[in-house]
């Protein structure tokens, strides 16, 4: 039975974030808002974020997805929390590297928490959208849209 | 019969094989079937032997190419008993085929305060063809509903067809709830209030005996790589008198007459609708997948997928927590089986099966309007096609037990 091959990808760290996700919820006062679609599959995702000058002091989201989708959102919440925007951002650059696969330092992955777990994704490469769709939503939020 | 469907798994190379190290079970045939060698070898040999381009040339491989490409067109028009050839047009696919008779028979009768009716269940393809066309010529666009078990609901047919109504367009097979449509009553809804019928027969012609005459349809529209055939080449089939009077579609080499400075004359149908280099390896190709098929049978590939259906409906229905759309009697069910496992998102379930070597689709299944109707975000689909057999049933039950087991649904 080969769906040993799946505990690469659902960790129990990853389980545990989907079945309890952290900040899951909308704010009451955002500053910044998005919602952001993948529209393979239907995903959603409302992101909201209090910007205290340019930290991020509350984040909050909603909406449908798979485990990975949930878990990933989860993760980021906590791992940009209280963070400004630059380091947010510098965040979701190194996210995105990791889940294509380019080459990272271990201190680049430590700033990502319990994000950095989702590099496992790697391995299922139709499954790669599904972890960056959050991470999409904050980089537009914080109004960084370049393509890379 | 049985026995001449277990055979024909040898013809089909690709499904030889491990994925994930497990033998490839491939449930994912509603979003394109697997090629049998026939198949590729006849393209093979098209273009080993006789490529060149149609109707243009009068050199012996031109001609040869083009005899070739019209006789795969006679053997459309004999498989779904259409009256004349020339009431095939070969195009890219169902989408393309349902753009063709949108902005063109659409784009020519169409006027504001019309109304067009579709339903819910609609592939995106039958629909937004028919939404833009409405957007843009401030027509109504009208959908039938469902019944409970996810049939269509011919009484809001009945409702919604009207003497305002100008175009019906309906799935003859859906891709997603595993329904069969009867196109022959909405056709006669719609005539009887001089409205035109559309069938959308992408997942229907695969599958089923297909009969444009006695559907009594005037446009009915189809892809060649759900049946078995190369991926680019479709059908559109119209009544002649419709297809006579119609627009182009699209403007090129091939389908004129006479070209003048600052006017044209269109060429006859069908190559009228048929501008441009054709695929011809493709027609070719589709050729030889309806003689496949018509070797089999399309009574038989029907009753044995019935079988099949029969066989897996009522173990996925036993399965604790998962929940099957549309009906659940097997007789009113086809091989498409749109399905959840709890909460669990259907991606995650795809990715799960995967690892089990079981292909399956999951997702929305280009049709957003029927998710939202549904209440859904996306349902994992199994489809199955003539080479498949009862151990891929088990297969599937196996691996979504598994998952059940892995995810602890
Ligand atoms: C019901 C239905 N209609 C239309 C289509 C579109 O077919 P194609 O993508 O081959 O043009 C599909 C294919 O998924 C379908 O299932």
């Amino acid at each position: 039975m080969s769906l040993n091959g799946l505990n690469s990808l659902y960790r129990e760290v990853i389980l545990d974030h989907s079945e309890h996700p952290h900040h899951k919820q909308s704010l009451s006062s955002a500053t910044n808002k998005i919602t952001l679609k993948n529209p393979t599959c239907g995903d959603v995702i409302n992101l909201e974020i209090k910007l205290d000058g340019d930290k991020i002091t509350d984040i909050g989201f909603t909406g449908e997805g798979c485990t990975i989708s949930q878990s990933s959102a989860s993760m980021m919440t906590d791992a940009v929390l209280n963070k400004t925007t630059a380091e947010s951002l510098e965040m979701a650059h190194i996210f995105s590297d990791m889940v294509m696969g380019k080459e990272h330092s271990q201190a680049d992955l430590d700033k990502l928490g319990d994000a950095a777990i989702l590099s496992s994704i790697m391995q299922f490469p139709a499954r790669i959208k599904c972890a960056t769709l959050c991470w999409w939503a904050l980089r537009k939020s914080l109004g960084d849209e370049d393509d890379d | 019969m049985d026995k001449q469907l277990q055979q024909i798994r040898k013809d089909f190379p690709i499904l030889n094989q491990k994925v994930n190290d497990e033998p490839l079970v491939y449930l994912d045939n509603a979003a394109t079937s697997q090629k049998p060698n026939q198949v590729i070898d006849e393209v093979v040999r098209y273009y080993k032997n006789d490529n060149a381009n149609t109707r243009r040339g009068v050199h012996t491989l031109g001609e040869r190419a083009t005899e070739e490409f019209e006789t795969a067109r006679q053997k459309v028009q004999q498989f779904i008993n259409a009256k004349e050839s020339r009431e095939i047009i070969f195009t890219k696919g169902a989408t393309d085929s349902l753009n063709l008779v949108a902005s063109t028979y659409g784009e020519d009768n169409i006027a504001a305060g019309d109304e067009i009716v579709i339903s819910i269940m609609e592939h995106h393809s039958n629909l937004i063809p028919w939404q833009q066309l409405a957007n843009r010529k401030k027509a109504i666009l009208k959908y039938i509903g469902l019944t409970a078990d996810g049939q269509l609901d011919m009484e809001d047919a009945k409702k919604k067809i009207t003497d305002k109504t100008k175009i019906v367009s309906i799935t003859h097979a859906s891709n997603v709830l595993g329904v069969t449509n009867d196109i022959k009553q909405l056709a006669q809804i719609a005539h009887a209030h001089k409205a035109i019928m559309v069938a959308d027969g992408a997942q229907a012609v695969p599958h089923m005996p297909v009969d444009v005459q006695d559907l009594n349809v005037d446009f009915y529209a189809f892809s060649g790589h759900k049946m078995l055939a190369p991926m680019g080449i479709g059908v559109l089939y119209g009544k002649a008198d419709l297809l006579k009077v119609m627009s182009p579609y699209q403007y090129g080499g091939e389908m004129i007459d006479f070209v003048e400075k600052y006017q044209s004359t269109w060429t006859d149908i069908p190559w009228k609708f048929e501008a441009g280099t054709q695929n011809v390896s493709g027609a070719v190709g589709l050729g030889k997948a309806i003689d496949y098929l018509s070797s089999i049978g399309m009574e038989n590939v029907e009753n044995y997928e019935k079988d099949l259906v029969a066989y897996v409906l009522p173990k996925l229905l036993e399965i604790d927590g998962l929940t099957v759309y549309g009906p659940h009697d097997a007789d009113h069910h086809s091989g498409v089986i749109s399905f959840n496992l709890q909460n669990l998102h259907p991606h995650d379930v795809a990715t799960a099966l995967d690892m089990d070597g079981v292909a399956i689709r999951a997702g929305h299944h280009c049709a957003q309007p029927l998710m939202k109707y549904l209440n859904l975000v996306a349902t994992a689909r199994a489809s199955f096609y003539i080479y498949n057999n009862k151990q891929d049933a088990d297969e599937l039950i196996q691996a979504i037990c598994d998952t059940k087991e892995f995810f602890k649904v």
